[in-house]
């Protein structure tokens, strides 16, 4: 009961972490139409530029929460203004090509600066510390922290794209981006900005998520692909959809690494013995096989049942 | 008028040749590991030990046959065995007679089938493979030939040392095992349940278990387990980034126990750890940097240091390799006759410069030597790793570890 409630907190910090990811990739593809690929590499750029910061110029984990994804945002914008704007009239492989070219780029210049090896980037000791334990396990408080921030950031977006001037604007630029322009508005503008924005989250999660799950060359391309999985099961350009998926995902991952459940005992359950000599056996691979095993590539089944039952996403609206 | 000319073409001829002569007196070594890619750190830092060694321990001390130098020529292999077998070829075909690799035991296992293959084919142009940190045990044992020597322990000698010191703690109840999904991992798993329950049949193994290799993206949920399961010591042979992922998140979770591990240092390791890894984490290796040994090995520590800040002694065995591969060219009286150099190295018995002896057992070409526990602390540490202020502290020797072990090795001789 004790590990329940534990993982439903481990799930949660996780599936907010790749909300933060995915729902400015959401917002930047719903937009565009293109996958950026370099989504993830903007998350990995917070977390060396919040390291940066932080420890070496000497403001602060929480100033460099709040310079880094400035930085990174403004970077992105200025990747939109000069590099994908000008790609983007030859049509839309050569965006993807840009977006993953610049993905392999700034892998390499993460380490030509800060070197192949994983950097001392740690948690403020303010909040390093176990805020309350459930049966022998810590929670510790930055992971507290990380819940809030995240849920901070989805309630100032939600807030912003459905109550404000702004929000209703980029809504109608999504959709109708002809007429928006016709009604005067610069969508040009309107475009580079939502990537600003978009990559500035990736930037933020960089911060917090990169204290927690180290920061090396290789973080983004482990969460790379765990994105994309995101906003396809959300539902593409729905905020609501990349929260739902995310934090599903987040679980699903989350309680297939901690509960040992073993194809052993579901081939048992359902009748079958079990071989006596393994390595003779045709399914020895599927008798040996344990649910943390299987675990890490849970979330693409579940994103290739949506993709055949639920084309469009769970909450979106547009077939993907 | 002809004649002449031809005369002359023969004197620039045996000039230019002698010439050549000269400059290939030094001995060459082929450093085979990864350059370039996610283990390029590994590599370079070994290539940075592999020519600091013999630079230092060779070279400035007159080298070897009289006069002749050693001369580490690196080649990338990108951690692909295909990769190997070509730089391996490209390195024989430059006329080099030994070949150092370590990184990977599937690539140790790749170039020992090949060079046994060159070497029977090719009996005028053989080459020796100077394992220098690949440690499965196969490797010295079903898959063992004479062209093979390993410098380091092998994962089961080392497991047995680190079970040594697990085993004679009173306070020992519940042990957690864990690894990455392949074959080192799940040799490590298996070494470790068989010694457990050979010396402490009352200890508990409350989990073995595998998770995907540099797949996994964030550890707590296994850290979770580990601390549920009310384990005391976790073993793990984690190496990179899942070995800092998992020792951090276990860490974090609350767990109050020990870690035992093979790789939870050097490479940025050992200063992401800091604080958090003190009282935690143990790693078993050989070559005892803290408390120093000798002011010969301090110096040695420090000289390095100097020359490569960025880098660390973290494979101590390089020194013992270069130092015998020397000892064994002076006795055999040549560089390029491999078979009586092999023959003057196995059977060695060499006072390392990290105190004790190294042995190079004849019948499998494993080197017994003393393998130690380290506890990751920051006290007393006179030669910390990472630029940081931790390192190592030696607090268990196994002397000679693994002496008599069985091996099931058959070596054709030659």
């Amino acid at each position: 009961m004790d590990l329940i409630l534990v993982n439903l907190i481990d799930g949660l910090v996780f599936g907010l972490l790749l909300f933060m990811l995915s729902s400015g990739l959401t917002l930047i593809f719903s937009m565009m139409g293109v996958l950026n690929f370099a989504h993830a590499s903007f998350y990995m750029l917070g977390a060396y530029f919040g390291y940066q910061l932080s420890t070496v110029l000497g403001i602060g984990f929480i100033g460099g929460l709040i310079v880094a994804p400035i930085i990174v945002g403004v970077g992105g914008a200025l990747i939109e203004r000069y590099g994908l704007r000008q790609v983007h009239q030859y049509g839309h492989v050569p965006e993807l090509i840009f977006t993953f070219g610049l993905a392999l780029l700034i892998q390499e210049v993460v380490k030509l600066f800060w070197g192949q090896n994983q950097i001392p980037y740690f948690e403020p000791a303010y909040l390093d510390f176990a805020l309350f334990s459930v049966g022998d396990n810590a929670i510790k408080a930055y992971k507290v922290f990380m819940i809030f921030i995240s849920l901070a950031i989805f309630g100032g977006l939600l807030y912003i794209l459905t109550k404000t001037r702004i929000g209703m604007i980029i809504q109608a630029a999504l959709s109708y981006p002809k007429t928006v322009e016709a009604l005067g508005h610069n969508v040009p503008f309107i475009f580079m900005g939502v990537f600003g924005v978009g990559t500035a989250l990736a930037g933020v999660a960089g911060v917090i998520a990169g204290p927690a799950l180290g920061t090396f060359p290789g973080m983004a391309f482990t969460l790379g692909s765990i994105v994309f999985v995101t906003i396809v099961v959300g539902g593409l350009g729905s905020l609501w959809g990349a929260l739902l998926a995310s934090l599903l995902i987040g679980w699903l991952t989350t309680f297939a690494a901690s509960y040992n459940l073993r194809m052993e005992d579901i081939l048992t359950g359902l009748g079958m013995t079990k071989p006596e000599v393994m390595s003779d056996s045709m399914l020895q691979d599927l008798w040996t096989l344990t649910l943390p095993q299987v675990g890490p590539i849970l979330p693409y089944l579940l994103m290739v049942l949506i993709l055949v039952f639920r084309p469009q996403g769970l909450l979106g609206k547009r077939e993907a | 008028m002809l004649k002449k000319t031809k005369l002359g073409v023969a004197i620039t001829l045996a000039a230019t040749l002698s010439a050549s002569v000269a400059f290939a007196e030094n001995i060459k070594i082929a450093f085979v590991d990864p350059l370039s890619g996610p283990f390029a750190t590994t590599g370079t830092n070994g290539a940075a030990e592999w020519t600091y060694a013999a630079d230092v321990l060779v070279n400035d001390k007159g080298g070897v046959l009289g006069g002749k130098n050693f001369e580490i020529v690196t080649f990338d292999n990108k951690m692909s065995g295909k990769e190997s077998l070509i730089q391996v070829q490209v390195a024989i075909d430059q006329g080099i007679r030994f070949i150092a690799q370590g990184n990977s035991s599937g690539i140790a296992a790749a170039i020992t089938d090949a060079v046994n293959k060159h070497n029977r084919r090719n009996p005028d142009d053989r080459v020796l493979f100077i394992n220098y940190s690949a440690v499965d045990p196969a490797l010295t044992n079903e898959k063992c030939n004479f062209w093979h020597f390993r410098f380091d322990a092998n994962a089961d000698i080392k497991m047995d040392a680190l079970t040594d010191v697990m085993a004679a703690r009173d306070d020992l109840k519940k042990v957690y095992l864990i690894g990455q999904d392949y074959s080192f991992g799940k040799a490590v798993a298996a070494a470790a349940e068989r010694d457990i329950t050979n010396k402490r049949p009352d200890v508990e193994i409350v989990g073995n278990e595998l998770h995907p290799i540099g797949k996994v993206k964030d550890f707590t949920p296994y850290a979770r387990k580990i601390v549920a399961s009310g384990a005391d010591s976790v073993i793990t042979g984690n190496w990179g980034s899942d070995m800092v992922g998992l020792g951090k998140a276990i860490i974090e979770a609350g767990f109050e126990g020990q870690i035992y591990t093979y790789y939870a240092a050097s490479n940025g390791i050992t200063r992401t750890f800091g604080e958090d890894g003190k009282g935690h984490l143990n790693l078993v290796h050989e070559g005892q940097l803290n408390p120093p040994v000798s002011d010969r090995a301090s110096a040695y520590v420090d000289g390095f240091e100097a020359k490569y800040p960025d880098h660390d002694i973290s494979q101590a065995r390089i020194a013992n390799a270069v130092e015998m591969l020397a000892k064994a060219i002076d006795a055999a009286g040549t560089a390029d006759d491999v078979v009586k150099v092999a023959y003057a190295l196995e059977g060695m018995e060499h006072d390392s410069i990290w105190g004790g002896k190294v042995f190079m057992r004849p019948q499998d070409h494993q080197a017994i030597q003393d393998v130690h526990v380290g506890a990751h602390t920051d006290e007393n540490i006179r030669h910390p790793l990472d630029n940081s202020p931790y390192g190592l502290m030696d607090n268990v020797k196994v002397e000679m570890a693994a002496m008599d072990s069985a091996t099931t090795c058959e070596m054709k001789r030659p």
